[in-house]
């Protein structure tokens, strides 16, 4: 329902509807009204718009409420921010290209693909420059990976403060990537045996740089140029980013111009300063790469209630693990008295999003909802305590523990934690 | 190209075990090349450019070009990171890190200053001022006293405090193996409370928090509420504009053009002052003149002196703001053409309104 919708008497229907419906006046021997939506539409005389009216599709104007969206309080300013994919709006496993968070440290680098080079260097046998139509000469694949931040709800460490899975969980994206493995393209220049570590750096005004252990780098990373099949957004990298599977969001280094082979790690700003986990006793872990099994429910959720009462209920989420896939989530809407074993549907790759479904019948009472993931190595996603016990609440990043919502008799939810 | 793949393949029979099939592909980067963008520091020094600098002079340029953001001593303005300070404060309920609290290595400093700052006008510093900055930043955080001077030579000496207080991950043997239990799934407690709510902290971005209660309250509305047909329009405000009418396009192009400049302005009823100031009434007014905000020494002295920003005056700063003020706090290069800063004004003049 947005301010767009142009349709008042409908819309005034619906909500009648939905009105009565709750009110439970709709039940055998209600006096038979004819619903207004029942009508001859505009859209059913008039002629709509003829084929390229918008070469490039966009959503339905009824849709403009589906949108990322920023905490401005986060940060300084909006040029080194974040913002967060709507979560709670989306289905299915796929992140719509304009609808991937954005995370950038000195905005949005326009860059034009002819101008752009990737120059590898360093510890390798012959340092190497390639253009974009370089690149797209060597054997490419097709994967599908989330990217989550280091930091997705690194706002909840202590304790519920977002109303909206948008705000605590909405620092991910999973797109389908088209690229070139990372490994032939180092081949390429040729790795030097001492050649242990690689250092990526991003074309943009921060000049991101990530240290990348060598056998990580050669396993399952990709240099990519597409996301779900077009070319990469430019707040995502284009013409070309770092794909780091199931590894933290901040390595995926976007606009990749440079990667340098040494037989060391760097140190650089992003992995001392930040993305390193202080815990508790003043001690920080560093190079905590991975992603650990974690997930959300998606609706209800406090941006989505309940608007149809009690009776047959969808609930759904997803779940993720940076170490392989997710076979099983478990879900409560008791707050844990008792689980049950979610429907999981959809595609199962390792390092991408899942989506489970729970079909329940609502009694219209009180409900609070958890999910829990189990990944393909056996971890069982930890309560948000069970992870403070461990690392205090100072970590900032990583905290991929179970999130409660309540919903009320009303269906209206809310970000709590409970006993 | 036969030449490199007989020496690849030489290589692959040789050492290392990675060496595939070489495609032939890119071209060979050259040593001059490689040196421009080849800009990274490592804590073992590798990568350090020759140089020095000293902490008074590191004051002097991170007065003019890094304070507006960090603060006069590194304490921060806004949200903007906190440069110094928050020792011993690391298991504290609220932790301080700085460069003097947390940081391992020194390197880093160097690396990040030279990499991206200042912030909009990146590796714009020579080697010279990078070790200004640095050794300033030392002096700042206690680590060196004010005549110190960081060079190439002594670089290596530096340590910070915080080096050792750092661990590799150890979620494997601490957290991997407690969270691999089998859970409970029936009868997992006798009973169970709320413990904390997210409405009591009410941060949640505005918009969304009142869609929130604006979707319960449809949840909850009444058969007998009808919606309003269209909201209550609020009347349209009409000013006289007594300024001959601008293109629109102009107004729209310029608005373009104002993108670098929001980094550090704002413009418009609910502008505030960021790393520079409110730029509402900017045309025609006054220079130096924003409450609250702290202008350039230089900037100060031209407001005293009566500078009003006309077209004219205001396309000549805009185009090179450092030349046309020696010492102004903008740390922006300029708008090259003339066309951009003409629509610029153009923006800056309809935004204000």
């Amino acid at each position: 329902m947005t301010e767009e919708n142009q349709t008042g008497p409908s819309r005034r229907a619906f909500l009648t509807g939905v009105g009565a419906a709750a009110a439970g006046t709709l039940a055998g021997g209600a006096s038979a009204q004819t619903d207004p939506a029942i009508a001859i539409h505009p859209w059913m005389q008039e002629l709509g718009d003829g084929v390229d009216a918008a070469p490039y599709g966009m959503p339905s104007p009824h849709e403009a409420d589906v949108k990322r969206r920023t905490v401005e309080w986060l940060t300084a300013d909006p040029v080194s921010s974040i913002n967060f994919t709507p979560l709670h709006d989306l289905d299915g496993t796929i992140t719509p290209n304009g609808l991937c968070f954005e995370r950038h440290h000195s905005g949005v680098a326009r860059v034009d693909p002819a101008q752009h080079r990737l120059m590898i260097h360093g510890l390798v046998d012959k340092p190497l420059v390639l253009t974009m139509e370089d690149l797209k000469r060597f054997p490419r694949q097709n994967h599908v990976y989330f990217l989550e931040c280091a930091a997705n709800s690194g706002m909840e460490w202590r304790g519920s403060q977002l109303n909206g899975c948008q705000f605590t969980h909405g620092m991910i994206h999973n797109v389908m990537y088209t690229g070139v493995p990372l490994r032939l393209v180092l081949e390429e220049a040729g790795i030097k045996p001492e050649g242990k570590w690689l250092l990526a750096e991003g074309a943009d005004a921060a000049a991101m740089t990530r240290s990348i252990p060598m056998e990580k780098a050669l396993d399952d990373c990709l240099v990519a140029f597409k996301m779900n099949g077009e070319a990469l957004r430019p707040e995502q990298g284009y013409p070309v980013r770092l794909v780091v599977p199931g590894w933290e969001g901040n390595m995926w280094v976007k606009w990749l111009r440079r990667l340098e082979v040494g037989d060391q790690p760097w140190h650089h700003r992003e992995e001392t300063s930040k993305y390193t986990d202080l815990m508790a006793d003043g001690v920080a872990r560093r190079f905590t790469w991975e992603m650990d099994a974690k997930s959300v429910i998606t609706s209800p959720s406090p941006q989505a209630p309940i608007t149809h009462g009690p009776g047959p209920t969808v609930l759904t989420g997803l779940a993720w693990s940076g170490r392989g896939t997710i076979p099983r989530v478990d879900v409560t809407i008791d707050g844990g008295i008792t689980w049950h074993e979610a429907r999981m549907d959809g595609p199962s790759t390792p390092k991408a999003l899942h989506r489970f479904y729970y079909d329940f019948e609502w009694d219209g009472k009180p409900l609070l909802l958890q999910s829990r993931a189990h990944d393909s190595t056996g971890y069982v996603q930890p309560t948000k305590d069970a992870l403070r016990e461990i690392r205090g609440e100072n970590s900032i990043y990583h905290n991929n523990g179970i999130q409660t919502w309540a919903v009320d008799a009303d269906g209206k939810a809310e970000n709590v934690e409970i006993s | 190209m036969s030449r490199f793949l007989k020496l690849a393949l030489l290589a692959s029979a040789m050492a290392s075990p990675l060496a595939a099939e070489p495609l032939g592909l890119g071209r060979a980067a050259t040593p001059e090349e490689i040196a421009l963008w080849d800009i990274d520091v490592r804590p073992d020094g590798l990568g350090l450019p020759a140089g020095s600098g000293d902490v008074m002079t590191g004051d002097k340029i991170y007065t003019e070009k890094c304070s507006a953001c960090h603060g006069v001593f590194g304490e921060g303005t806004g949200r903007w990171p906190v440069l110094a300070g928050g020792q011993g404060s690391l298991s504290d309920a609220r932790p301080v890190k700085t460069i003097g609290s947390y940081w391992p290595y020194l390197s880093t400093v160097y690396d990040y200053v030279n990499r991206a700052m200042p912030f909009g006008n990146a590796q714009s510093l020579t080697h010279d001022e990078v070790y200004a900055i640095t050794a300033y930043l030392l002096y700042l955080n206690d680590e060196v006293d004010e005549d110190f001077v960081l060079s190439s030579d002594n670089f290596a000496e530096a340590r910070l405090p915080n080096e050792e207080a750092f661990k590799p991950d150890d979620r494997a043997e601490v957290e991997l193996v407690a969270f691999k239990e089998e859970p409970c799934m029936t009868e997992c407690k006798p009973s169970v409370e709320i413990t904390m709510r997210a409405a009591v902290l009410d941060v949640t971005p505005e918009e969304t928090a009142a869609k929130v209660a604006a979707k319960a309250e449809e949840t909850k509305a009444s058969a007998a509420k009808p919606a309003p047909e269209t909201p209550p329009a609020e009347a349209p405000v009409v000013e006289v504009a007594e300024a001959p009418a601008v293109d629109p396009a102009l107004i729209k192009a310029g608005e373009k053009v104002f993108r670098k400049c929001k980094s550090c302005h704002q413009i418009g009823a609910k502008a505030k002052n960021r790393v520079g100031p409110v730029l509402n009434g900017i045309v025609d007014g006054p220079a130096g003149a924003v409450e609250d905000f702290r202008y350039s020494k230089p900037m100060a002295a031209a407001a005293e002196a009566g500078l009003v920003w006309t077209e004219s005056e205001l396309s000549a700063f805009l185009g090179n703001p450092k030349g046309y003020m020696k010492g102004t706090k903008m740390s922006f290069p300029g708008v090259r053409k003339e066309e951009d800063i003409a629509a610029l004004i153009a923006y800056l003049r309809d935004a204000s309104e």
